[in-house]
């Protein structure tokens, strides 16, 4: 060997260089971009009126106020449900690895999708009416998703996205469980601790890195919602996504829709801020 | 004390038959729909037993002005998108596997922010850049933020492939004469093979699936997904259960072919 040998981290930098670029070319500069198009007006000069625009449009706070109101129904559900699938799938009795891929399944499903096969249950004469007049409660079929009730609609995309995503966060939690389960699990058997004091007292603090995980994930894609929203409520239904896209799509401003996809960053940036500092592992729990 | 083991036993079975219900029935309910005939949507009621089976709804569906164009865009894109993400993935998830240099942990965690940028910030001011250079409308310009979107999750799954894949076995090469390239070749690549295949797979399922940057940056070069959103709220019931059942067949079947990996690959990524 001897003097021609290059330096021993030239190599995992040439190889992880291609990937650097392509990321600061794709993510980086777009996101600068979004800033310089969110305080320019469409004739090139710096303003704050896409900002005006934005706040002042009057679906702009139910836009806000949806996205976050779905976020904090449909998180919650999805931990207590995700929670227990995982703890069924882990289970020693038989089936449990039959019944985890079948939990798994809606990972394949895309959101639009999902907001299609709910629709085919809670539009006018769909299956849900079908089951509840076969059960004898109705005569009549019900309108659950109407133009004058967005409260439907919420409720309906949060069935749907409760579908949907559960199984992205309980993939995410099997893989904290399987470390959990063995010894832990035991020794509070051994000292006879019931389910809901396993799950209090041993699962929970101990799954907390993948609680975060999974948390983090989650609330980031929630607050990029659109599909499911558009498939299940029209336009009748604004969130924060939709109007970024109906703003660029169907107003041809991009400048707007700058602005509202900049409102989503700013709001995934501090909720994951959030669950860092919260669901914090202390360094005195680090060596377990 | 047996009694009690046999009331859990009964419980447990109870309930995961029942959250398996929850995530299988409305699967079953849009497939009977899709094989349905276009007028069974609007009958009431209707049976929830596949009684009279017909194709003519997914037909309506296939024959559809642009249905055929948009697929193969979507399979262009998705392949475009898996061939790239892999090819510019598999070399970073590798470097970060096996090397220790300068900045990998600040590398890590740069890949890792990266996930936090939302759709709508990629994809709106590319679309501008886009139709300055040229690129809009095509499936490459779809590819590219599909791929900007896959990568970060394609270097972590790779990186935990070659993880797994014990490095003295390309020393032992090494030392029987290999090349330390050849010593790659010869003994990471083939074992991680399977690995790479699961994650390029994810990836096309990420593409197949993308709605919003595929619906911003193509006019008429429509991916499926962009197709139907924008024809949604103009197209009758029976062509939105079918276009709904014709996205989820195939990512389903794909989902099926990686059940192996699903946990390790999305274990990994959500770390």
């Amino acid at each position: 060997m001897g003097k021609g040998k290059a330096p021993e981290w030239l190599l995992p930098l040439a190889l992880l260089m291609p990937a650097a670029l392509f990321l600061t070319l794709f993510i980086a500069i777009p996101s600068v971009q979004a800033l310089w198009l969110a305080f320019q007006t469409p004739g090139g000069s710096w303003s704050l009126e896409p900002f005006r625009r934005m706040v002042t449009d009057t679906r702009f706070l139910p836009a806000l106020r949806n996205t976050i109101l779905l976020i904090a129904l449909i998180i919650p559900i999805q931990l207590v449900m995700a929670l227990t699938m995982a703890l069924i799938a882990q289970s020693r009795r038989r089936g449990a690895g039959f019944f985890l891929y079948l939990y798994a399944i809606p990972l394949a499903i895309s959101e639009l999708a999902a907001g299609l096969v709910w629709l085919a249950i809670f539009t006018e004469r769909g299956y849900l009416n079908v089951i509840l007049r076969g059960l004898g409660w109705i005569e009549r079929p019900i309108v659950f998703l109407s133009y004058e009730r967005p409260l439907g609609i919420l409720l309906a995309v949060v069935v749907a996205e409760v579908w949907r995503a559960t199984a992205i966060v309980m993939v995410t939690l099997v893989a904290g469980l399987q470390m959990i389960l063995g010894e832990y699990w035991e020794a509070a058997e051994v000292f006879g601790a019931n389910l809901l004091q396993k799950i209090r007292y041993v699962v929970l603090p101990l799954l907390r890195p993948s609680l975060q995980a999974a948390l983090i994930i989650r609330t980031l894609f929630a607050f990029q919602t659109f599909a499911v929203v558009v498939a299940l409520g029209g336009g009748v239904l604004p969130v924060l996504a939709s109007e970024a896209y109906t703003w660029y799509v169907g107003a041809n401003n991009p400048h707007v829709a700058a602005a509202y996809s900049l409102v989503i960053l700013a709001l995934s940036a501090v909720a994951t801020g959030f669950y860092l500092y919260v669901l914090r592992v202390r360094p005195e729990e680090m060596g377990r | 004390m047996k009694g009690r083991a046999w009331i859990g036993s009964a419980l447990w079975y109870m309930g995961a038959i029942a959250l398996a219900l929850w995530v299988l029935a409305p699967i079953y309910l849009i497939g009977l729909l899709a094989f349905s005939p276009r007028m069974a949507v609007y009958r009431w009621p209707r049976p929830l037993l596949p009684l009279e089976f017909s194709l003519e709804t997914m037909r309506f569906f296939v024959s559809a002005t642009g249905t055929l164009a948009a697929t193969r865009n979507s399979v262009v894109v998705a392949l475009l998108t898996m061939m790239l993400s892999l090819a510019l993935g598999a070399p970073a998830g590798y470097a970060l596997a096996r090397f220790l240099f300068p900045g990998r942990e600040a590398m890590r965690m740069g890949i890792l922010m990266t996930r936090m940028f939302p759709m709508a910030i990629l994809s709106i001011p590319l679309a501008v850049t886009f139709i300055r250079i040229g690129l809009y409308d095509t499936p490459w310009a779809v590819a590219l933020v599909h791929t900007a979107m896959a990568l970060p999750f394609v270097i972590l799954i790779t990186a935990s492939v070659f993880v797994s894949i014990p490095r003295d076995l390309e020393e032992a090469a090494m030392t029987l004469g290999c090349s330390p390239l050849s010593a790659f070749l010869r003994i990471s690549l083939p074992l991680a093979l399977p690995g790479l295949a699961a994650a390029a797979l994810f990836t096309f399922v990420i593409s197949w699936n993308e709605v919003f940057a595929a619906a911003i940056l193509t006019l008429r070069q429509r991916t499926l997904p962009a197709l139907v959103i924008t024809v949604l709220n103009e197209s009758p019931l029976y062509f939105r259960f079918a276009g709904g059942f014709f996205m989820v067949a195939p990512a389903l079947v794909i989902l099926l072919i990686i059940r192996r990996f699903l946990f390790n690959l999305w274990g990994i990524t959500s770390r």
